[in-house]
């Protein structure tokens, strides 16, 4: 490395790993949606964690993707995991980045829904809260990504589009600040 | 009295009982939708609160949609628009305050009377909570009890108080001593070392003439005492200018007495000891503007001194200093007229002020127009402070090279200062403006002082290195507060209190203030509360910027100031707080997990969070 | 007329007398980002997005009257930073879920978000407890949407003559209000017809069994940003708001 042309940008393979908390995959499917530039993409990086490996722990890793909110106690354990192994976070979709849809339970108590989905709902008999240990627990209230850990960029959009995907994770390793402009760039 | 019954579905009104105890309010103001703030607080005088049935015969009454109505009662935070309880205590929550002990007392009386701050006893009779700086910095811990002062307060007197309340004692037949309001006058100079006998300033002025006068207003540099530092004399020449809208000749006076600036409390001695000098200033001030009228605004926490300000007025229209043929001039009618606020810092914002005189929500007005071309009810009005009124009835007595004399160049006469905090002698002092802080420091005892907070939370944080600066417009100015903090006081947490009463007085208007303050107030908790770290002291700075460049008004501009001077001068105070390197959550991750552990039963591993080990993980 | 003009961003600008800096930049095709301003309204300046630099003091466009040889400042990365920024908190003020808001494509603070490219909301999410009025039939009040504008307000009192809307509560607790003592929209003189139904830039004020009806992709805003709109901000009158 210490001979290399300097202003040249070194051609080393990078490390992509991605998760999904509390989010529908939708934000995973759109990664899809770059169709065959998935063989580009994986000419260039080596994805470790993710449901597309189906790799449980997350090693060293230069970019990570999360998609989703963090509603139970193993999001956050995920997350941190993220946070702690890899060099960029990236907050993807509408969940990750402001809660989405799960976050609208947020005004409501979640004893009384606990209570109300397992014990007192219309036709519940001998309801039980389930206690498995084996079963994360919720968080009294649904946080986007960046209230739990900092985040060093957000690729909004439910979900954001393949381009918009492809274009965000192509400026980062060709070494550019990501920028999504019309019509890339979308909330919904 | 009462006629607001709490049943187990909630108050209920009497419709008849409520227009007949609604009607001689209204007749009292006239029905008079400029009036609206007014009887607002002369209602729920009465009632306890402002029902809904009784806004919507309000708003019949005064001719205003109800929701604006509404919207009134909904800005000023001593209205009420759910029962509060028939004892409304409100502890002074100025940092002066907390270092005196009134978070303790607060904590005791809760405990006393079994409730919980902010909420009202279960029998409706008493609620406890707090409020912004009553202007009894030299006498705290203060509160208030159902609008009106109590001083000094100690352990001893709030276990008496609690008893009192739960006997139901009235407010008449508590002890006298409790309501007690020293002026604390420790040095005197011109203004306040003077017998200035009523109308002498008004014969003064009238034998000068108006040009005169004005000339003597130029001569004299009187700049603004409220904090803003505009000269007097342009303002009054420009208002004297202004054309007025067609079909009328209406100019005003109007008093800022709003002294709501946490550490200010010369403008409440001013008002006690000096009212006619005040009212000959005001009625000077017609004179040079050619104004028939003159409003004080008084704020809400001084609504004590009313009588006594009412019965001046009174004796001055007796001995002809106002109303018509003012000291025997045929052409000069002038009167003056007291409207209260009720609890709203932003309103001493002038444009804000003018808003609530006219019974609005107090939200400072797009400028220009400036009030001395369009002020109350459109019309040239000229808004001065109590302590600049004061001083041009002196000026009209003794000219403006004598004024022009004292002082500094650039800040002409005297200033009162209001001192408070870790000092011996906490009160008033009147100096000749240039005085260096330390020769303050000196002469109210303050010996171990760290920090002095000039000119309240908006004002500049002053560290040791710095007290050789002056108090004048050229170095340190400022409208009058001076707090001291000794060397075991926690800087952090003055920045912290300063935060919020920003958050608390924001009118709301503009995005920058209304969020950015809450935003900061949230910040200062989250290191407050071991979750912060550099992210918060970075956010800290790019919310100060925004606000000093987007805000509506002065309040937004200078709302972070207090945190930008620590943050530089006791950086410590913040970092010894910070928990690690890198960001943390807001929020307590393990009790966040609570609500689900008491619904599973479960206590394993795997249903609690680690706490996150300091300095990173 | 004297032919009298300012300049912004080094463009010369003219304007009449009366005009604020955005009726010039209106009128010249200059986008300068604005939420709480309606050229049919009086301005209101409560927004900021509009903050300008006139003749290097910060100022709101919207309100502060042109003047001859006036230098504004306006596309600026600092300017834009400070707008992005008021944004953001307005997004963490309210409940902005795009995914499931009925506006979504014709939304102006969505619009300007995308402007300035906002990426994320930044700050921590305040999610206030803002109940919905579904008691009008013919329109719903989605208040978690609400950035507080007036512009209702403004509509209904001054083209309406009803005062349908006020503000109350201050600070952070500033929220929208109708004129009924029960609080409920079904319960005012409110009517579809009303110019204050049309003129919410972002989704409170909802016309019921219309939601969804444009597809994605022909929105107002899918085709193009809002910076190139500035004809159709320019000549947005209460009552074309349904046209496209």
């Amino acid at each position: 490395m210490s001979n290399s042309e300097p202003s040249v940008r070194p051609a080393t393979r990078r490390c992509l790993a991605t998760t999904s908390l509390a989010g529908c995959f939708g934000c995973h499917m759109a990664l899809l949606d770059i169709d065959e530039r998935l063989f580009e993409l994986i000419e260039r990086v080596d994805i470790d964690r993710s449901p597309l490996t189906d790799i449980k722990r997350c090693g060293r890793c230069d970019i990570g993707l999360v998609e989703g909110g963090i509603c139970n106690a193993e999001n956050v354990h995920v997350l941190r995991e993220f946070r702690r192994q890899c060099k960029l976070l990236v907050a993807v979709g509408a969940c990750a980045i402001n809660g989405g849809l799960p976050a609208q339970r947020n005004h409501l108590d979640l004893g009384q829904c606990l209570q109300e989905v397992y014990l007192t709902g219309p036709g519940i008999v001998h309801g039980q809260v389930p206690d498995d240990p084996e079963l994360p627990l919720p968080l009294d209230k649904v946080h986007p990504v960046h209230e739990v850990v900092r985040v060093d960029y957000f690729i909004p959009g439910c979900p954001p589009s393949g381009d918009a995907l492809w274009k965000f994770i192509t400026d980062l390793l060709d070494g550019r600040t990501p920028r999504l402009g019309h019509p890339l760039l979308h909330f919904d | 009295m009462t006629i607001v019954d709490t049943l187990e579905d909630g108050p209920t009104c009497d419709q008849d009982r409520l227009a007949d105890l609604l009607q001689p309010v209204l007749a009292r103001h006239g029905s008079d939708p400029l009036r609206l703030l007014q009887i607002l607080r002369d209602v729920q005088d009465d009632l306890g609160y402002l029902p809904p049935a009784a806004l919507t015969s309000i708003a019949r009454a005064v001719g205003l949609p109800r929701a604006r109505v509404e919207g009134v009662a909904g800005f000023y935070a001593f209205l009420h628009l759910v029962p509060a309880g028939r004892y409304r205590v409100l502890f002074s929550d100025n940092i002066i305050d907390r270092m005196l002990g009134s978070e303790e007392l607060l904590d005791r009386l809760c405990n006393r009377l079994w409730i919980e701050p902010g909420k009202v006893s279960e029998d409706g009779l008493v609620s406890v909570d707090r409020t912004s700086c009553t202007g009894m910095g030299d006498q705290g811990p203060a509160l208030l009890v159902n609008g009106r002062p109590l001083t000094r307060m100690s352990a001893e007197r709030i276990d008496r108080l609690a008893e009192l309340i739960r006997a139901q004692a009235p407010l008449e037949d508590w002890p006298a001593e409790y309501f007690a309001v020293e002026d604390n006058i420790r040095r005197r100079d011109v203004l306040l070392g003077t017998r200035w006998p009523a109308g002498e300033a008004i014969g003064a002025a009238i034998a000068r003439g108006e040009e005169a006068l004005l000339a003597e207003m130029s001569a004299s540099n009187l700049r603004g005492r409220g904090g803003a530092g505009f000269t007097t004399h342009v303002k009054w020449e420009s208002a004297r200018r202004a054309p007025c809208r067609e079909g009328s000749r209406a100019r005003y006076v109007v008093c800022n007495a709003d002294e709501g600036e946490p550490g200010t409390f010369k403008d409440r001695v001013l008002l006690t000891a000096h009212p006619d000098l005040l009212f000959d200033g005001m009625t000077v001030a017609a004179l040079a503007i050619g104004a028939c009228r003159g409003l004080v605004y008084l704020r809400g926490e001084y609504a004590y001194l009313l009588p006594e300000l009412r019965a001046t007025l009174e004796a001055r229209r007796r001995s002809g200093l106002l109303g018509e043929a003012i000291c025997g001039r045929p052409d000069f009618t002038f009167d003056i007229d007291i409207h209260l606020g009720a609890g709203a810092y932003v309103c001493g914002e002038e444009t804000a002020l003018l808003e609530s005189l006219e019974g609005k929500r107090g939200v400072p007005r797009n400028r220009p127009p400036f009030p001395v071309s369009e002020g109350y009810l459109r019309q040239p009005t000229v808004v001065n402070n109590v302590e600049t009124l004061c001083k041009a009835a002196v000026i009209a007595i003794r000219g403006g090279d004598w004024f022009a004399g004292l002082g500094t160049r650039q800040s002409t006469g005297s200033k009162l200062l209001s001192v408070s905090g870790d000092v011996d002698r906490p009160g008033i002092y009147e100096y000749p403006f240039g005085v260096p802080v330390n020769q303050v420091l000196k002469d109210c005892g303050a010996s171990d002082a760290q920090a002095v907070q000039v000119s309240g939370p908006s004002g500049t944080c002053l560290a040791r290195h710095e007290f050789s600066r002056r108090i004048a417009f050229e170095d340190v100015p400022t409208a009058g507060a001076i707090m001291v903090f000794a060397g075991h006081r926690d800087m952090f947490e003055v920045a912290r209190n300063f935060a919020h009463f920003f958050a608390h007085e924001s009118c709301g208007f503009c995005t920058p203030c209304r969020v950015g303050t809450a935003l900061v107030a949230r910040c200062m908790d989250k290191i407050a509360n071991g979750h912060g770290s550099q992210y918060e002291i970075n956010e800290i700075f790019r919310i100060h910027r925004l606000l000093h460049a987007a805000s509506h008004c002065g309040l937004g501009q200078t709302a972070c100031n207090a945190l930008f001077d620590t943050l530089h001068k006791f950086r410590p105070a913040y970092e010894r707080r910070l928990r690690s390197l890198d960001f943390e959550p807001g929020f307590d991750l393990d009790r966040a997990l609570a609500a689900a552990r008491q619904m599973t039963g479960r206590d394993d591993p795997a249903a609690h969070f680690e706490p996150t080990p300091a300095g990173g993980r | 007329m004297d032919a009298r003009s300012l300049s912004i961003d080094g463009l010369p600008v003219p304007f009449d007398d009366g005009q604020t800096i955005m009726d010039a930049s209106l009128a010249a095709g200059i986008f300068i980002p604005h939420l709480c301003h309606h050229p049919q309204f009086t301005p209101q300046g409560s927004c900021k997005l509009c903050t300008v630099r006139a003749n290097g003091r910060y100022v709101s466009a919207c309100t502060m009257p042109a003047s001859e040889g006036m230098e504004v400042e306006s596309n600026t990365p600092e300017l834009n930073d400070k707008r992005r920024t008021m944004l953001q908190m307005l997004f963490v003020e309210g409940n902005h879920f795009c995914p499931s808001c009925e506006k979504s494509g014709d939304c102006l603070l969505q619009a300007l978000a995308y402007e300035l490219e906002m990426l994320g909301p930044h700050f921590p999410q305040f999610y206030p407890d803002r109940p919905v009025d579904a008691s009008h039939p013919d329109v719903l009040l989605d208040f978690n949407r609400c950035i507080l504008c007036e512009l209702c307000v403004r509509a209904s009192r001054d083209v309406d003559g009803k005062s349908v809307f006020a503000l109350s509560g201050r600070g952070i607790g500033k929220h929208l209000i109708v004129n009924a003592e029960s609080g409920r929209l079904a319960d005012t003189d409110f009517s579809l017809a009303d110019k204050a139904a049309h003129v919410c830039p972002v989704g409170v004020i909802i016309a019921k069994r219309r939601g969804f009806a444009v597809p994605i992709g022909q929105r107002r805003f899918d085709g193009e940003p809002i910076s190139r709109r500035v004809d159709w901000l320019a000549r947005r009158r209460a009552d074309d708001e349904e046209e496209q």
